[in-house]
């Protein structure tokens, strides 16, 4: 059967969801705004806080449209999708694929606050930071695709996602420099992928990146590596 | 054509289908029956290619793998397959895109089926703003759009209104008439499984019996009588003859001559019969008579 035409259709649907409600694009971004503005202002240093709000915008996003993926499979839509003929790999890249995306705009409208800051906003950083949070988009997806196949209820999702991705990205760097903090919690970091799609962005923000962080290609080597490590699970969990 | 053989399905302990065969022809439409909890939706399960059985083979179209089996197969679920946020058309299109169909080929299946559907004109609705009718009417649409040689039904007018049932079923008989298309279908309601061709019943994960509905009903025979009474146990020992079967307060019999039979019990013992009932027999007697259990 024809791939490209069953992962067009699975994309465009997510699209055409996303239309039909289009007050999802006011909350998410508005939350990582306020968390930028509120925490960024509390701290009176909106600078440091503005790569963490973006990684947020995009994990809200990419979780939220994974929530769907519970409800869908026991009866809904995917029910449909199984029974067709189209490739498991192209179940998954069509829904992994269009929520990326759409987790990926999103991040772009909130990257427009950069320009009330005093980060680098030129337009090789733009491309960088806009080229990170689709890494990032990407990643998230797909982990939250493996994690919603294997849970039967969205309640059990709500539990994962707040005890893995909330601290994951509380551990990225988005709320406190890593340089700072003590060695075990910097160990931590070291193994959590959020920490360097975090300091990828902050690499294209800030003039020479943070201190002491992974270059920009180990950033990009660990954030392609896990992405493609979850898209095997995902398409060997596909049933 | 569908050919199911011994197919044994286990969820852990529990043995949800025991060695189940069944056999519907070309362009048969054949009803599996039974209660719910009998076994039906897992044998959908299998048959859609959703569940893999754990003893025995099936064919369907003439094919047993499942990759080659799913483009000629149609498939209606008992809950819905539509995404209510998306438009008739937006469903049809990701359907037929699924199946490989795109472009003016696809357009023109989808208008023709929006037409014979009578869903024009509302094509650009949501599905959620469609009723429970309609919606059903979208799902059928969507799951011939490929054009299969097969089409699964499971337990297709669930949740439906009396008139929209009707509707429902009198559209699918006028599309067996229209098309070759062999339907298997499950069911726990008498006037589906009286439209089909043939049907297997279904209890506790077993085939209990099988045949065309005029098949199974004349096997029971006579007419079926029905007394409602506050003792059943008296009317069995004065009846033994008729192999009654008995309840909390009614007795039930088989009988030649149905009437007759009712006013010589009635007679013989009177005060003790509140009620009588004498209908020829139908498929819940059937059903009855082979597992002691009601639909």
């Amino acid at each position: 059967m024809n791939f490209g035409l069953a992962v067009w259709a699975l994309t465009r649907r997510e699209f055409q969801r996303f239309w039909g409600e289009r007050s999802r694009v006011a909350g998410f971004v508005a939350s990582p705004l306020l968390f930028w503005v509120v925490v960024g202002s509390g701290f009176g240093d909106l600078e440091y806080f503005f790569p963490g709000a973006l990684t947020m915008t995009v994990m809200f996003s990419a979780m939220f449209s994974m929530m769907s993926l519970i409800e869908d499979r026991r009866e809904g839509f995917l029910l449909s999708v199984l029974v067709s003929p189209a490739p498991r790999a192209a179940i998954v890249l069509g829904k992994v694929g269009g929520a990326a995306l759409l987790a990926w705009l999103q991040g772009l409208i909130v990257l427009a606050g950069v320009f009330f800051t005093s980060l680098r906003h030129d337009a090789a950083a733009l491309a960088g930071v806009a080229g990170a949070l689709l890494l990032t988009a990407l990643l998230l997806t797909v982990a939250s695709y493996v994690v919603a196949w294997r849970l039967s209820s969205t309640q059990g999702f709500h539990a994962v996602i707040n005890l893995l991705l909330v601290p994951a990205w509380m551990l990225s760097g988005a709320i406190f420099n890593p340089a700072l903090s003590f060695a075990w919690v910097r160990g931590l970091m070291q193994v959590n992928p959020l920490y360097y799609s975090q300091s990828l962005v902050r690499a294209f923000l800030v003039d020479g990146g943070a201190a002491g962080a992974p270059s920009v290609g180990v950033a990009v080597a660990v954030l392609v590596g896990c992405t493609l490590l979850a898209a095997g699970a995902a398409v060997r969990g596909t049933k | 054509m569908v050919a199911v053989e011994s197919i044994t399905v286990n969820y852990g302990e529990r043995r949800a289908l025991d060695a189940v065969s069944l056999l519907a022809a070309p362009g048969e439409w054949h009803g599996v029956l039974g209660p719910n909890g009998g076994g039906k939706s897992t044998l959908f399960r299998v048959l859609a290619t959703l569940l893999r059985p754990d003893a025995g083979r099936f064919t369907i179209a003439g094919e047993t793998d499942p990759g080659k089996i799913r483009p000629r197969l149609g498939v209606v679920f008992q809950t819905q397959s539509l995404d209510r946020r998306l438009t008739i058309v937006q469903n049809m299109e990701a359907q037929g895109n699924l199946y490989g169909l795109s472009g003016p080929v696809l357009a023109g299946r989808i208008g023709q089926l929006l037409r014979q559907f009578q869903l024009s004109g509302r094509e650009h609705e949501p599905v959620q703003q469609l009723s429970g009718g309609l919606a059903r009417r979208v799902e059928i649409a969507k799951a011939l759009l490929h054009e299969p040689a097969v089409l699964l039904l499971d337990e297709p007018t669930t949740g439906l209104d009396p008139v929209a049932r009707r509707e429902w079923l009198d559209l699918l008989t006028a599309l067996r008439r229209e098309r070759e298309l062999t339907v298997l279908m499950t069911t726990h309601l008498l006037d589906e499984a009286e439209r089909c061709d043939r049907l297997t019943l279904l209890h506790q994960g077993r085939v209990v019996t099988g045949g065309t509905p005029a098949e199974l009903t004349a096997e029971v025979g006579g007419d079926v009588v029905e007394f409602g009474t506050a003792d059943p146990a008296r009317v069995a020992a004065r009846y033994p003859e008729g192999n009654p079967r008995t309840g909390p307060d009614w007795i039930r019999f088989e009988t030649p001559a149905g009437a007759r039979f009712a006013a010589q019990v009635t007679e013989a013992l009177p005060g003790v019969i509140q009620s009588i009932t004498v209908q020829k027999p139908t498929l819940e007697d059937v059903f009855f008579r082979h597992t002691g259990a009601r639909l």
